[in-house]
């Protein structure tokens, strides 16, 4: 079979399966719709939760940058499983025992105040929203590569297969759709990478491998690569390019900004007892692990294995990967010096007689997992495989995302907001109403992205870290914390954070280098910033308010202890 | 570990052994992020070029590159699965802990 026909069976399959789990498990109350009626194992929400979060960014793009960046892309390997600690002893536990169905409906509670809940359903539905088109792009890539299916019909059937388990089966149904999807991407992401350590350095499991011999050669791999990147004019490869307070800043925005982000949050509401929603952070760091540690190893193949088969080399014999790629534009090849040859070199290249040499090739890294299989020539199954890996890790996370935009409508602003008495079958209504309307909303900016889509992923990590993580952590850890202080931390947070992306992103993306940033502190940074300015701004505004109300504290004592969450579901204020 | 327990018997966590309980929580919190952040940014940014002088017998591997790229990872998940062992026990010694689902 060929690549086309592998990839089209495995993906009709996949799809199949999820089509047929959303069936077995349809919610039939709120409570089902939102949290899986609280009754999901440790485990299942472990690996669950491990799909809401590894999206088309962690299986399609992630491996890709870091071929790219090296070192520096250890930033989002440490970024992305660090905040997974927070979330096990800061966060998680309290929040299950406080027994919510949202993240605002924690906020507004804890603080007493309609405002700060609105702030935060603006916030959990610009953070959904803004996630949610990088994943419908990631499905357009997939479709349009593999199947040669236009983006937008491709996009069309992605929508569709979400709309239909999200808006059928709600958490209940994402949960368990969540499962399959997780070992769909991992079994898909591992293959690959299995080959690959083999071929190349003949140790079996990647994440030993990368650090083994080359067998082409005899050195470590590492050291090979590089000197070709010295050979070639990169940055070296273990080193980087990225300044150290950069690096900090942008590594704590993105753990902070992952403690803090809805729909992992939820997740943690599935479960029965306070000890299940910590030990399912384990589970879940543990299921993303497996991944994270072998993107790094994927990272230095494809980086080794492109660098050996493109630079230098006839543009005439490039394989075939090549030209299918050059065809989607995101490999593009202009002969500068006209010699026929591509030249692939980084900034501090030259040739023998010292004079620069000038880069031909731009290759989107996005590509880079998906063009690897290929690249490497592996079996035509395992292409198809990484095809429906990286549809499971879109839809899955898509599907986490328009549940959080469904719950903030029908929950936090009708029930909570502005319809208290709202039927529960008319809330349930609602939800799928709303679920509805933001797969719609989630496809057509898949279909048609506006061009700063990619510019502002640092707004949902540097919002999260800003607002819910600072307002979370100081509800359950400051019996003193009031509503002045979190409302007026929460805005200041937000408003420098934004401010600070939109100047260097939107206004005046000129000026956005180093010797303009804030302490050297790039956009993709500064949610560190707005968290520290929402922490000092709220412990000091609130030494000068009043305290909050008795029956607050009592609540954070409550929260405290695990006794009880069985049965204190809604603690209402 | 072997301090008394103040906590044991008391009624459902009220007063004292509340405070007790959560001072211990506190506690190993403090312990368990201090250990996170030297294997990250500690290990694996401030003194990654440090470490990247030592290199880790018999592998390619600079070591502040591996930390950053792998080590801080695993020490992650164990700190979790630390913390749960912790805090089961915990709760049990403190009589806080929620029995099993029925």
């Amino acid at each position: 079979m060929n690549v086309q026909a592998w990839t089209f069976s495995l993906v009709a399959a996949s799809f199949a399966l999820y089509i047929g789990i959303a069936i077995a498990s349809r919610a039939s109350s709120t409570r089902e719709f939102y949290v899986a009626g609280k009754g999901v194992s440790p485990l299942a929400n472990g690996m669950a939760t491990a799909a809401d979060w590894m999206s088309a960014a962690s299986f399609i793009s992630m491996a890709g940058i870091i071929a790219f960046r090296g070192y520096d892309g250890s930033v989002f390997l440490m970024g992305w499983t660090g905040g997974y600690v927070l979330l096990a002893l800061l966060l998680a536990p309290y929040l299950r025992k406080y027994g919510a169905f949202t993240v605002p409906d924690f906020v507004g509670d804890r603080y007493y105040s309609q405002t700060a809940r609105i702030v935060a359903v603006v916030c959990a539905i610009f953070v959904s929203f803004t996630y949610v088109s990088g994943q419908m792009r990631g499905v357009g890539i997939v479709f349009s590569r593999f199947l040669e299916v236009d983006v937008g019909v491709g996009v069309v059937i992605g929508m569709g297969i979400v709309f239909f388990y999200a808006v059928l089966g709600g958490m209940k149904g994402i949960t368990y759709t969540q499962v399959a999807q997780y070992c769909v991407l991992i079994f898909a992401y591992m293959v690959p990478a299995i080959f690959l350590s083999l071929m190349i350095t003949g140790i079996p499991i990647p994440q030993l491998g990368f650090g083994g011999v080359d067998q082409a050669t005899g050195g470590f791999l590492l050291d090979r690569l590089n000197g070709l990147h010295e050979e070639l004019g990169f940055a070296a490869y273990t080193s980087g390019g990225k300044s150290m307070i950069d690096v900090f800043f942008i590594t704590a925005a993105l753990m902070v900004g992952t403690a803090g982000l809805p729909h992992v949050i939820i997740r943690f509401y599935t479960v029965p007892r306070v000890r299940d929603a910590r030990i399912s952070v384990g589970w879940a760091l543990l299921f993303i692990a497996i991944l994270y540690t072998a993107a790094p190893a994927v990272a230095v193949f494809a980086r080794t294995n492109l660098l050996e088969t493109v630079a230098g080399q006839p543009y005439a014999e490039m394989p075939d990967w090549f030209k299918t790629w050059e065809g989607t534009g995101l490999i593009s090849f202009e002969d500068v010096n006209g010699d026929g040859l591509v030249q692939f070199v980084g900034p501090a290249a030259t040739d023998v007689s010292g004079a620069p040499v000038t880069n031909e090739l731009t290759i989107d890294q996005d590509i880079m997992v998906l063009a690897n299989p290929e690249i490497a020539r592996l079996p035509n199954w395992i292409v198809g495989l990484v095809a429906a890996g990286g549809l499971a890790a879109a839809l899955s996370t898509a599907a986490g995302l328009l549940l959080v935009v469904s719950t903030a409508v029908s929950h936090d602003l009708l029930k909570r907001g502005f319809k208290p008495d709202i039927t529960e079958k008319g809330e349930l209504v609602a939800a799928r109403v709303a679920a509805g309307a933001a797969v719609i909303v989630a496809g057509y900016l898949g279909i048609d992205p506006p061009g700063f889509v990619a510019e502002v992923v640092a707004f949902a990590f540097g919002l999260a870290a800003a607002s819910f993580f600072p307002a979370i952590l100081m509800g359950v850890f400051s019996k003193r914390m009031n509503r002045e202080g979190a409302v007026l931390g929460m805005v200041a947070g937000i408003t420098l954070t934004a401010g600070y992306i939109v100047y260097f992103k939107f206004v005046n993306p000129a000026a956005n280098t180093a010797e303009h940033w804030w302490f050297g502190v790039s956009p993709e940074g500064i949610g560190t910033i707005g968290m520290l300015v929402n922490f000092a701004v709220a412990m000091v505004v609130s030494r000068f308010t009043a305290p909050p109300p008795p029956h607050v504290q009592r609540m954070v004592e409550l929260i405290r202890i695990p006794k009880g969450a069985g049965t204190a579901h809604e603690i209402s204020a | 570990m072997t301090e008394e327990n103040p906590g044991a018997g008391a009624a459902s966590g009220r007063g004292a052994s509340a405070e007790a309980y959560w001072s211990r929580n506190l506690r190993y919190v403090t312990v368990l992020l201090a250990i996170w952040f030297a294997v990250s940014y500690g290990a694996g940014i401030l003194f990654v070029e440090q470490l990247n002088q030592i290199r880790i017998p018999f592998t390619g591997f600079p070591l502040g590159f591996w930390f950053a790229q792998q080590g801080s990872i695993y020490v992650f998940v164990v700190l979790i699965f630390v913390y749960v062992a912790l805090m089961n026990r915990l709760d049990r010694e403190y009589e806080v802990d929620e029995g099993e689902v029925e």
